[in-house]
């Protein structure tokens, strides 16, 4: 809410046509405002952090039955599709990590703004919608970064045996990629709250995304241990970008010359799903009617 | 009660009716509940694929107990739906008028929230408890389906006192708690063969957040499985214990429900 009042300060009258100087001011004015909605929204989670310790605890013991559920499967096996035990349980942890730090609810966010209306205002602003979104995504995704993920990395690294790369190019690649599957997961999400204007009330579809979106990243059973039409099938969708490709370079299965293509991989599915981004949001403004008002 | 009955038809109406205006959300929904359960499903099957047996149960034994899992939860997510409640309830006021109806305030709030599609969910987990049953050639008891029926209240009433539980904490605290989604993840480990984990994440499923009890104990009764028998039995003392918890502390926050104020 309180984002709004930013928005309406940083757009003062426009329509300076003409003027380069006042049109370059306004420009400036814009991008404080998308830098507002990034801050703003880190300010409004770090209000509710107390959520996010629990959240650590929870996303500690999601690990610990994944670990102790892929101990047993293991047995006395030394692989499985590639992996070690110890890959799988450093696998799992990052997997998990990973999505403290990507996950975000602009889809049910932007469901709400459709439902209740409040989107004809939003789109009668001087900024993008979507791009402000985005923002405010990336907000969220600086705080679970710093205040979920990263004391969430060292919880787990003191209960289970998780194993840290030793390869510098492991890190960057890992940490680079991990941002394309914030940029790709937040897409998604955006996309299916976009829907919201064509069926009207797209809760089936929301909560099918997460079940997808969990299951084909690779979060609960890495990609390459299903059965392999599946596996091949997989490997065509843009869900792996989001989990099992990061995750196969920190665990250093994927290594050197491999992380370029498997980065590669995520900026490609990045640029797809650019486009119906972009042609569900033109065709969502001509469509909008507003629900009750 | 007879009066409580008439009301559950009623809003059982009323719900056909409002859903009938959305129907095509009405399906997507009854098929991503279900694509839910199949992907869970998968998981099994792809973890079968690369073992035989998970700490000594069976591809069939783990299918069945999962089977079992889903009957209570589609009682419960039918029944008791409090997805919603902190925002609906809480933040907009309604919880004003709920307090004004004849029925107890919990009640009204399980009426509003009614979502029968969810039963489908228990129906499919009846079928695959049948299926898995067959392979593995249990025996049909002439205390099978009383068992079943006992158990499935017990572990709906386990459900009921903890989500009510954890929904009352928002008569305490004003910013939406995050804990219930994250707790969906929590309650489907109860569905594994609990021996597989270390000792505190058996003891936190068995008696802290019970979840072992609405999956794998009761299911093992049917799966005469000696090690399980007692805690199968225990099941409906475990549920009475929680939903007391729930009821408790739910009255308690009504008390301190103050309204929103608009």
């Amino acid at each position: 809410m309180s984002n709004r009042t930013s928005v309406a300060a940083a757009s003062p009258g426009g329509g300076y046509k003409g003027d380069e100087g006042a049109e370059r001011g306004q420009r400036r004015l814009l991008l404080e405002a998308y830098f507002d909605f990034i801050r703003i929204r880190f300010l409004t989670m770090l209000a509710y952090r107390l959520n996010y310790y629990t959240g650590i605890l929870i996303y500690s013991l999601n690990i610990g039955v994944n670990y102790f559920t892929w101990k047993a499967i293991y047995g006395q096996g030394e692989s499985l599709g590639g992996f070690t035990a110890a890959q799988m349980t450093t696998y799992v942890a990052v997997s998990w990590m990973a999505r403290a730090f990507y996950f975000n609810n602009l889809d049910r966010e932007i469901a709400t703004d459709i439902r209740d209306g409040s989107i004809a205002i939003q789109f009668i602003r001087p900024y993008n919608y979507v791009f402000a979104k985005m923002m405010q995504g990336l907000g969220e995704g600086m705080f679970r970064f710093l205040l979920f993920m990263i004391p969430g990395m060292a919880l787990a690294m003191l209960l289970f045996p998780v194993q840290l790369p030793h390869d510098p190019a492991a890190w960057v690649g890992f940490l680079v990629m991990l941002f394309f599957s914030f940029l790709i997961n937040s897409q998604i999400n955006i996309i299916t709250g976009l829907l919201a204007f064509f069926v009207e009330n797209n809760e089936g579809l929301m909560r099918m995304k997460r079940v997808v979106v969990d299951l084909f990243s690779g979060l609960i059973i890495p990609i390459s241990l299903f059965p392999g039409w599946l596996s091949s099938i997989l490997k065509l969708l843009p869900f792996q970008a989001i989990t099992y490709l990061p995750g196969s370079v920190f665990t250093g299965r994927v290594q050197g010359v491999g992380i370029w293509n498997v980065f590669g991989i995520q900026i490609i599915w990045f640029v797809i799903l650019l486009i119906p981004l972009f042609w569900l949001y033109r065709a969502a403004r001509q469509r909008l009617f507003v629900q009750g008002g | 009660m007879l009066y409580h009955l008439g009301l559950l038809s009623e809003y059982l109406k009323n719900y056909m009716k409002t859903r009938l205006t959305y129907r095509a959300d009405f399906w997507v929904e009854v098929l991503s509940d279900l694509l839910f359960q199949v992907t869970n499903l998968i998981f099994i099957f792809v973890i079968f694929m690369h073992t035989n047996s998970l700490a000594g149960w069976s591809q069939n034994e783990v299918v069945f107990v999962y089977g079992f899992f889903m009957v209570p939860w589609g009682v419960f997510a039918c029944f008791v739906n409090m997805w919603n409640f902190s925002e609906r309830y809480i933040v907009k006021g309604e919880m004003d008028r709920i307090l004004t109806r004849p029925a107890h305030n919990l009640f009204q709030i399980f009426l509003e929230n009614v979502d029968p599609p969810s039963l489908i969910g228990s129906l499919i987990g009846l079928l695959i408890m049948a299926v898995s049953g067959i392979n593995l050639g249990l025996p049909f008891e002439w205390w099978t389906v009383p068992a079943l029926i006992l158990l499935t209240i017990s572990a709906t009433a386990i459900y009921t006192g903890i989500y009510t539980t954890l929904t009352a904490l928002s008569f305490y605290s004003d910013a939406p708690t995050g804990i219930i989604p994250l707790m969906y993840n929590i309650q489907s480990y109860g569905r594994y063969p609990v021996t597989i984990y270390n000792r505190a994440i058996q003891v936190l499923l068995t008696w802290i957040l019970p979840f072992a009890f609405v999956g794998v104990y009761p299911a093992g009764l049917f799966l005469q499985r000696e090690e399980m028998t007692r805690m199968a039995l225990l099941t409906p003392v475990m549920g009475a214990i929680f939903l007391s918890i729930g009821l408790f502390v739910w009255s308690r926050g009504v008390r301190k429900y103050k309204g929103a104020g608009s």
